[in-house]
């Protein structure tokens, strides 16, 4: 067209401010698209931290909880069972778990925030079945230096009582610790750390 | 045959349209409905009347579209308030979370039996009945009728099959018929005998439960508006530097 | 830049085409405020494109889970009451500009030669259009969804012989059930949009082959300069593209104003019914269609017999593909025709107005004969059009003649039914096709100046 009589500046200026306005306008109504794309209340329900009551939990007992659609165990270990615990220590892949993921607060030997109880996510850490609890000392298919763990059926993993993963397995890491707190002495909530231990 | 004479023809049509023939009460009642005054800033009343309906209604009308926690962050209830009205237990048996849909406690089944028909769900009434005012007429129109399998009747929804349920705080009301001689009944409601609230009270409490029912109806109106005036704030400045854009380029043309 | 461009161009017209359908499309400088609902329709065409992909990944097509998954993207996804509302806000919009821009096309002749197949094809995406907000408004499985459509699929019951198996072929069931929702989930998420992207593209290569009509009805093609360019077309970008950002704002104002601060469009956009679940043991009090097809369906009532009534409706549509061939007169825009198709086009907008008011309200006697006097205007409408196609020469008293005798044969056949109050209104209301006809066509024979044409310029004004 006649670029004659134009105020090329002014043009400018306008076409800048336009597509300025229009790109805010883009950008905002890309918000509830996008957020529409994040977990609904629904899936937050699902997700929400759940409190388990270990009061009822007998010594040696294993009980399992649903956390966020996974298997969460909660294990009332007794005496011997955690005396038995480091002499496992020769036999593990990784038996102060730096390779493996656990709340700071469990990143023990026991893996856990109080050595009494087990709280762990019971899935494999190899290719994701749920291992099999397995407490019998010396139990006859899995030899007589066995002193109590878990066992994945799927391809033969095994784990002490903390999770730690034993030599010779195909997972390579200690099965993992969710974040959880004491609400009470016998009241656990899964899902939160809650306030510093 | 300008364009402006078009246009005026167009917008009297449309205005027409949609002043002059309102859609049709979906409730379908002839009783005229009172004013509910519904108001969704006060969260208060809506706060009491999450209370009221949880401790009365939610025996058998369950909210299953709506969920205690976000009922919680939108009235300003905090966690201890929120978690005593919950009563119900999820499938597992467990009891309901706070972000758990807010289920009623009688399977509906059972329901059926004993009142006739499984008490609906009320998510949604206030919107299906158009507006807060059938509620709150509803909810202040039980009256004695003893030919009722529960005792009672309801103006605005005849032969209703529930009990009044707030009886104990209301009292109860009686039907007086005028009939002018001309054919023109008009039927008004009167206390005969009174409850534990007085009648204020009692009004109150309608209108708490009836905002509450509006906003569950939904929740998001609660920031629509909200969102409505900044929206079209900002669709104002962009249509003034748009339509200076136009103006500049459009010199051209003569 | 230039490089990746000349790299595409050598592989793929992008420039050309940008030339040809954009930068160097001539389209008449004087277009007006009716002119910006072609480019609305295909922004909301878009945006219900962009929200039907996001409801999809929340919506459940399952009689169980459906209406309970609507009120899950109202309430637990974040920003779903907004992409759900700008999708039910949309499809009201959607009809608003598309029957603006088809009353454009109606008062400025845009449907003549040589511009028929634009028209057609801009039917059939009305048509493609209508069966998408059928099938969408069945999904959320409320009330309105499902006895709405209970009535829509039994007029295929009133088809003789065959009228069953139709219909039980549409619903996959002997009722509306599961497999109807599913199917017409499949029809309205994919199988509709396709059609209605392939004919929108269709529909605009045929228009920029034969060029925009305008509100004069000039063709700016007959004065070119040296060039071979119009000297009264304007490159479309950047005045159109200017311009339409104006028009494209200003709608959106309209569009969240009524999203934000009405949603129910006052119970005509969102029917209060259809936040109940869809119940086969309840019919609801009062069954409306939403708005956008109540003028349909109360042709549909105004003939009593059912499938003469559903030929009746399609038929209301129908008619509107032949336009082109019904109206000859050679001078396209409102503007230069007589008063007498003034008159002819404002009768037939009231008549569709109250055809669709009278869609939403319960039947009276009253209300009843209105309607069938109106459908009445609605079809001689494309009678008295084509007589106004030579305004000069036609014979108006033998079109009066025929088209009252032919009302009149109508009204013959359903007299005897009549009785009491119906025989008065009757009468009453046979005054509006009289006088309908009257002052289209009698009224231009002995009102010299309400016949006469005016002469169209050979160049566009204002």
């Amino acid at each position: 067209m006649a670029d004659t009589g134009v105020d090329k500046k002014r043009r400018r200026f306008l076409i800048g401010a336009t597509s300025a306005v229009g790109a805010v306008g883009v950008g905002a109504i890309a918000v509830p698209f996008i957020g529409s794309l994040t977990p609904s209340a629904r899936a937050l329900a699902a997700g929400a931290p759940v409190e388990v009551d270990i009061d009822k939990v007998e010594a040696g007992q294993l009980i399992r909880v649903i956390w966020r659609g996974k298997p969460v165990w909660v294990v009332n270990r007794t005496d011997e069972m955690l005396t038995a615990l480091p002499t496992v220590n020769p036999k593990l892949k990784d038996p102060t778990s730096l390779a493996s993921i656990q709340p700071e607060y469990a990143t023990n030997e026991n893996r856990s925030r109080k050595d009494q109880y087990l709280i762990m996510v019971g899935i494999c850490t190899h290719l994701g079945c749920s291992p099999t609890y397995r407490p019998e000392v010396a139990a006859a298919d899995l030899g007589a230096d066995w002193v109590g763990g878990f066992y994945c059926p799927c391809h033969g993993s095994r784990f002490d009582l903390a999770g730690r993963v034993i030599k010779g397995s195909p997972a390579g890491t200690n099965m993992t610790v969710p974040p959880h707190y004491y609400k009470t002495d016998s009241l656990i909530r899964i899902g939160e750390d809650g306030v510093a231990a | 045959m300008k364009l402006k004479s078009l246009k005026l023809l167009l917008a009297t049509l449309t205005l027409g349209l949609a002043t002059a023939f309102p859609v049709a009460n979906a409730a379908g009642s002839s009783v005229e409905l009172k004013d509910a005054q519904v108001d969704l800033d006060n969260k208060l009343s809506m706060a009491r009347g999450a209370k009221y309906y949880a401790n009365y209604c939610m025996g058998c009308h369950s909210l299953k579209f709506s969920r205690y926690n976000r009922v919680a962050t939108d009235l300003g209830l905090d966690d201890e308030s929120i978690k005593s009205i919950i009563f119900t237990r999820d499938e597992d048996d467990v009891m309901s979370k706070s972000g758990s849909l807010m289920i009623s406690a009688i399977p509906s089944k059972d329901a059926a039996n004993w009142f006739g028909t499984a008490p609906p769900d009320l998510s949604l009434v206030a919107r299906s009945r158009k507006s807060g005012d059938w509620i709150y007429s509803y909810l202040t129109s039980f009256y004695k009728d003893d030919s009722r399998p529960f005792g009672v009747n309801n103006l605005v929804f005849e032969n209703v099959g529930m009990p009044h349920v707030l009886q104990e705080l209301q009292g109860m009301q009686e039907l007086e018929v005028h009939d002018d001689g001309h054919g023109h009944v008009t039927k008004t409601l009167k206390l005969a005998e009174p409850g534990k609230m007085s009648v204020g009270e009692f009004d109150q409490l309608a209108k708490d439960l009836t905002n509450f029912l509006v906003y569950v109806g939904e929740p998001a109106q609660l920031h629509r508006t909200y969102y409505g005036i900044l929206t079209l704030l900002f669709l104002f400045v962009f249509f003034i530097v748009a339509y200076l854009l136009k103006k500049e380029f459009w010199k051209d043309i003569h | 830049m230039n490089g990746l461009l000349n790299w595409i161009d050598a592989r793929f017209p992008l420039t050309d085409t940008w030339n040809k359908h954009i930068a160097e499309y001539y389209a008449p400088k004087n277009f007006n405020f009716f002119y910006f609902f072609g480019s609305l329709a295909m922004l909301v065409l878009v945006l219900q494109i962009v929200t039907g992909v996001f409801l999809t990944m929340h919506y459940k097509p399952d009689i169980e889970l459906a209406f309970a998954s609507v009120e899950h993207i109202m309430r637990d996804v974040p920003g779903g009451w907004f992409i759900r509302y700008m999708h039910s806000t949309g499809a009201s919009m959607f009809f608003i500009v598309v029957y603006l821009h088809m009353f454009r096309g109606l008062i400025y002749g845009s449907f003549k030669g040589p511009r028929e197949l634009v028209w057609l094809i801009g039917m059939l995406i009305y048509l493609a259009l209508m069966a998408e907000a059928f099938m969408g408004y069945m999904l959320p499985w409320g009330q309105m969804s499902f006895w709405g459509a209970q009535v829509i699929i039994n007029l295929f019951n009133t088809i003789p012989y065959v009228g069953e198996i139709v219909s039980q072929t549409i619903r996959g069931d002997f009722v509306i059930s599961d497999p109807t929702l599913n199917r017409f989930f499949a029809f309205h998420v994919i199988a509709v949009p396709l059609i209605l992207v392939g004919l929108v593209f269709v529909h605009i290569v045929a228009l920029h082959q034969v060029g925009s009509n305008n509100p004069d009805g000039v063709d700016i093609k007959q004065h070119k300069d040296e060039n071979g360019i119009p000297l009264d077309g304007i490159p479309f970008h950047p005045y159109y593209t200017v311009k339409d950002i104006v028009g494209v704002v200003g709608f959106f104002i309209v569009f969240f104003a009524i999203l934000f601060f009405m949603p129910e469009g006052g119970g005509y956009f969102l029917e209060y019914p259809n936040f109940e679940p869809a119940n086969p043991l309840k019919t609801p009090e009062h069954i409306a269609p939403v708005w956008y097809f109540t003028p349909f369906y109360t042709v549909l009532r105004a003939v009593p017999d059912p499938f003469l009534g559903t030929l009746a409706m399609f038929a209301a549509i129908a008619v509107l593909f032949v336009l082109p061939w019904l109206d000859k007169n050679p001078i396209k825009s409102i503007r230069y025709r007589n008063k007498a198709h003034y008159i002819n086009l404002v009768w037939f907008c009231v008549a569709f107005v109250v055809l669709g008011v009278l869609g939403v309200k319960a039947v009276t006697p009253f209300l009843g004969e209105l309607g069938i006097r109106c459908t009445q205007v609605y079809f001689l409408f494309f009678a008295v059009t084509h007589a106004h196609s030579r305004p000069m020469k036609v014979n108006y008293v033998v079109w009066f003649a025929v088209l009252f005798g032919i009302t009149i044969i109508w009204d013959l056949t359903r007299y005897a039914d009549l009785s009491g109050e119906s025989v008065a209104i009757f009468w009453q209301l046979l005054t509006v096709p009289f006088v309908y006809l009257l002052s289209t066509l009698i009224l231009p024979m002995f009102v010299s100046s309400f016949n006469k044409e005016k002469e169209v310029p050979t160049r566009v004004t204002g």
